[in-house]
């Protein structure tokens, strides 16, 4: 699956995209962001306080416990500041 | 008629007047038009800045736009309704942002633009980052932005 990054998130992590394989007990975004925090320093810094982080699922928010099988892209972002 | 939202995600500027004149012009069912810009402010907590930089996720932009448009379209009696949010490097006083309501009558144009403009602000994958003389800064939400997006929340 594509997984994208935003803002801080983006810049902590030093990429905007990249494809990954996460293995199949990894079932949730929140077990997501627990490997890839396992993935290294910058993931660790960029994923320090996960409550924080905001995450969609094939363009549509979702909750740390949203499942993300059959998902096609995931984003990781901090909270919101447009309009 | 069905009414369909126009959104515009852009770098480009916009004209809030023509804008204005497009959901109302020569048309006689409009009764009320409601506009709201944002506008970039000249400082951030007491301090100077120099420009706000906005990063986006354009894809889900457009869907988190559209979403809401559609939602509001349902929920109030609107004849027209536009959208057009920037991103990319906004100088202080340059517009950011617009919402434009039109409908026969004031309150379901005042409402809607509200409702809009809190979604944008909580909901809207967009992320500020200032420039000052301090260097640049991602800009923290607000508490407040939740609240008054919560409240539009059917119970």
């Amino acid at each position: 699956m594509k997984v994208k990054y935003f803002a801080w998130v983006r810049e902590r992590i030093g990429k905007a995209e990249e494809t990954i394989e996460p293995p199949a007990d990894v079932r949730t975004v929140d077990d997501l962001i627990g490997w890839l925090t396992a993935q290294g320093e910058a993931y660790a810094y960029a994923f320090e306080k996960p409550k924080v982080i905001r995450a969609a699922i094939d363009h549509a928010h979702v909750k740390a416990d949203a499942t993300i099988a059959g998902a096609r892209e995931i984003a990781f972002f901090p909270p919101m500041t447009g309009g | 008629m069905t009414v369909s939202a126009t959104i515009r995600i852009q770098e480009a500027d916009f004209d809030v007047a023509r804008e204005i004149a497009a959901l109302s012009q020569g048309r006689t069912d409009v009764g009320a038009v409601v506009s709201f810009s944002g506008i970039c402010r000249g400082a951030e907590q007491g301090e100077p800045i120099a420009a706000l930089t906005l990063e986006h996720y354009p894809d889900m932009a457009e869907a988190e736009i559209q979403r809401h448009a559609d939602d509001a379209l349902a929920r109030w009696p609107l004849q027209g309704l536009t959208v057009i949010h920037r991103f990319g490097r906004i100088e202080p006083g340059q517009n950011i942002v617009l919402v434009v309501t039109a409908s026969a009558h004031r309150q379901a144009a005042f409402e809607a633009a509200e409702f809009l403009m809190d979604y944008l602000k909580t909901n809207a994958p967009f992320w500020k980052r200032e420039e000052s003389a301090r260097g640049t800064n991602w800009i923290e939400a607000q508490d407040h932005d939740d609240v008054a997006a919560a409240r539009w929340t059917k119970s």
